[in-house]
């Protein structure tokens, strides 16, 4: 056995790439991750600089997390108040806007709080907690989970109060969270990246956008090399000065779903 | 490889006992194993057969008296006592590999430089008729074969005393035939030979001396004529006889 | 599930089998490959260790046999956040940067692997001892030979020990995401583009995606199984 697998390992090591290639890690969201944005870019800024880009997307908090301890060089996350943070303490330097996208609400298409159409988030939320109706939250500390609790706080919910029963907290990725409102039938609130390449849909679908509290914005931040040895300032910097520069601008406006552009770049 | 003395031999036992729980298993031996001579252990079942051959081997420590080789001179060091005696069990266990690596796995026990384990370990299957099988997997011999093949690993050792311990109770008439032939290859060769044994028959083809065994204890010593003939110890003539001796 | 869903994941599975998709081969070698050096890891240091505790006696050793029997439950998220701790730039090993690469995940699975090699060749090892224990005895082997001979006697069963540990590495997706960041074309094995691919709701897709990975490990199993049943005809 030990010889079998001594031959196997001997077989397949030369083929993997253990080379020393020149990267960077960015630690980032599901959200951006999962709708492609970027599996479209990373090949441009390659093709631009050289660099490649290892991307480890998690949620918001967490990313932060990682860039705390120094296990990426650069964040691109969407939670302005942990971003400012975050660079206040320290941890972070030059923190740029780079693009938006808006979170639309999702529900069931029998919609028990009869919000379908409504234009302001905040009556939507009122109505789903009057109604009890079934709410699936990520209730992982992501961005979107941040951004959620946010909003129903401006709509005078106090979901902690709700116990366990209409408001679920889940305590996973989009993803997850989308499968598992499909499957009970919640309502619930996701990125329009993932939403639109999300296909396990069942039968949800929007019920709410459009409204500007449901604005999204991400931003860029590099990880402050001073409190971490082995953090790579310079191809970071480059990372983030292309990001936000205008051959990442306008990648990042051509990347389209079905022709729907999802993300829109706001780099100053 | 036989180094200064002639023999480990004799093994004085005095007061030897064991116990497990305070159960006393067997109590009060004493006895003297002479070199060359071929001891018999008879006895009932559960008169302390196996575990007298056992602790006289060293794989049990006695809970009680003291086991002296050597006789009355130097003690003598551990590692020769370990070296200089083999035993064959009533189911030999061969190692998962070939027969003569079986053999040649003894040889390096016992330090033989390696360039002279081939011919060494042929020579010994030769001896018992398995140079045929030198190659075949140990585990797939026949009962006999596979038994023989213990003896002849038992023969590179070149032990001053052999034990065995009912070495032909699972064997047919043909194999036990063989082993006890083998067993006169090593006592030819001025091994010392002490087996226990159920086939009176057996011990009657093989014994110089009998020391027989009833419910723990050492009842008779004798050689063996004299014992076949007209045991000392009533228990002696009651197994000869064929009774239950209890 | 539905019967469509099964359907769509088995026609998409063999799809992806037959296509040779480049993107899945690379998965697969890295599956293998960082499973495959965990579990060789794992022997190398499990099979002396369970040899050892089957046949040393000290103090303190029932209490390592339990706790190694224990471990074989560790939790993978556990072990993978621990290595992650250790492997962190922020941690006591940051310094060699092998965060999120196929080397962390090796760790991880290594010591997620080792405890369960241990734990069973202990018990191979000593059951084997009861039988061959006097014989090796009367022999006078002493203890290092004594372990080298009854790992070898025991390889037939050993192997067992170790495609379970193979098994639990390949299944596993915890430690591997947290320590590997299931970073594309680097760190994405088989389990962690499942739960990618489930998390996006291509649920054909990932269980096509499992449905190869159960292929893979039951190929693997299979030849283990039959290499080791003629070896044992032979070998009896």
């Amino acid at each position: 056995m030990l010889k079998r697998l001594m031959i196997l390992a001997a077989l397949l090591l030369p083929s993997t790439v253990w080379a020393e290639e020149r990267f960077i890690t960015v630690a980032s969201t599901t959200s951006t991750d999962q709708s492609g944005l970027f599996g479209h870019l990373l090949p441009l800024f390659q093709r631009d600089s050289g660099i490649s880009v290892r991307v480890v997307a998690v949620g918001t908090g967490q990313a932060i997390k990682l860039g705390e301890r120094g296990d990426a060089d650069a964040l691109l996350v969407h939670d302005r108040a942990g971003e400012d943070k975050f660079v206040a303490e320290g941890f972070g330097l030059d923190r740029r806007d780079v693009m938006y996208n808006d979170f639309v609400l999702i529900g069931p298409s029998g919609d028990p709080a009869v919000v379908k159409g409504l234009a302001s988030v905040g009556e939507a939320f009122k109505r789903i907690a009057a109604a009890k109706a079934a709410f699936a939250s990520r209730g992982d500390d992501s961005g979107t989970h941040r951004g959620e609790l946010r909003m129903w706080k401006a709509a005078g919910v106090d979901v902690k109060a709700a116990g366990a029963g209409w408001y679920r907290e889940l305590g996973s990725g989009m993803g997850p969270t989308l499968n598992t409102a499909a499957g009970m039938n919640a309502y619930v609130l996701a990125d329009r990246g993932t939403w639109a390449s999300f296909k396990n849909r069942q039968s949800l679908a929007i019920v709410v956008e459009g409204d500007k509290t449901l604005f999204n914005p991400y931003g860029s931040i590099l990880v402050n090399p001073a409190r971490h040895s082995g953090i790579k300032a310079a191809d970071a910097q480059a990372w983030h000065h292309w990001l936000t520069g205008p051959k990442g601008q306008a990648a990042i406006a051509g990347f389209k779903i079905d022709g729907e552009q999802l993300f829109f770049p706001d780099a100053r | 490889m036989k180094p200064e003395i002639d023999s480990i031999l004799p093994l004085e036992l005095d007061g030897i006992g064991f116990g497990i729980e305070g159960r006393t298993l067997l109590g009060g031996i004493g006895l003297r194993l002479e070199s060359g001579s071929r001891t018999i252990v008879l006895g009932p079942n559960g008169a302390g057969k196996s575990l007298l051959l056992r602790i006289c081997h060293g794989l049990l420590r006695p809970t009680e008296g003291t086991l002296r080789w050597g006789g009355a001179g130097q003690p003598l060091a551990e590692q020769v006592i370990r070296r200089r005696q083999a035993m064959v069990f009533q189911r030999p266990v061969l190692l998962r590999r070939s027969a003569l690596a079986n053999i040649r796995y003894v040889l390096g026990l016992i330090g033989l430089a390696r360039a002279r384990h081939r011919a060494v370990a042929m020579e010994a299957l030769d001896r018992f008729g398995l140079a045929e099988l030198a190659d075949r997997p140990a585990r797939v011999l026949s009962g006999g074969e596979q038994q023989r093949l213990a003896l002849a690993r038992a023969w590179v050792v070149e032990p001053d005393v052999l034990f065995l311990d009912e070495p032909t109770s699972a064997l047919d008439p043909a194999a036990t035939l063989a082993v006890e032939m083998a067993i006169h290859e090593f006592h030819a060769a001025g091994a010392k030979i002490v087996m226990t044994t159920h086939d009176l028959g057996q011990a009657r083809r093989l014994a110089d001396e009998v020391v027989f065994l009833s419910r723990g204890r050492l009842v008779e010593v004798s050689p063996a004529a004299r014992f076949f003939k007209a045991p000392a110890s009533p228990q002696g003539r009651a197994f000869l006889a064929g009774e239950l001796v209890c | 599930m539905k019967m469509l869903d099964l359907s769509a994941a088995c026609s998409t599975a063999i799809a992806l089998v037959i296509g040779l998709d480049p993107q899945m081969l690379d998965i697969v070698r890295l599956s293998l490959l960082v499973s495959g050096s965990a579990v060789l890891l794992a022997a190398l240091i499990g099979l002396p260790l369970g040899a050892m505790l089957a046949l040393a006696e000290f103090p303190g050793r029932g209490v390592l046999v339990v706790t190694i029997n224990a471990c074989m439950g560790l939790p993978p998220v556990v072990v993978g956040l621990a290595v992650y701790l250790l492997l962190s730039r922020a941690g006591p090993m940051g310094r060699f940067g092998l965060l999120f690469t196929p080397s962390a995940m090796v760790v991880a699975q290594t010591v997620l692997v080792l405890p369960i090699v241990a734990a069973l060749s202990r018990q191979v090892v000593a059951d084997l001892w009861e039988e061959y224990g006097e014989q090796l005895r009367s022999l006078g082997a002493p203890r290092p030979v004594v372990m080298a001979t009854l790992l070898w006697d025991g390889r037939f069963s050993l192997l067992t020990a170790v495609l379970a540990g193979f098994g639990r590495a390949c299944a596993e997706v915890g430690a591997v995401m947290i320590v590997g960041g299931n970073i594309s074309g680097v760190t994405r094995t088989m389990t962690t583009a499942i739960a990618l691919e489930t998390s996006k709701g291509d649920l054909p897709l990932a269980l096509g995606l499992g449905i190869i990975l159960i292929g893979l490990v039951t190929v693997v199993n299979a030849a283990v199984f039959l290499v080791g049943q003629a070896a044992r005809r032979r070998m009896g």
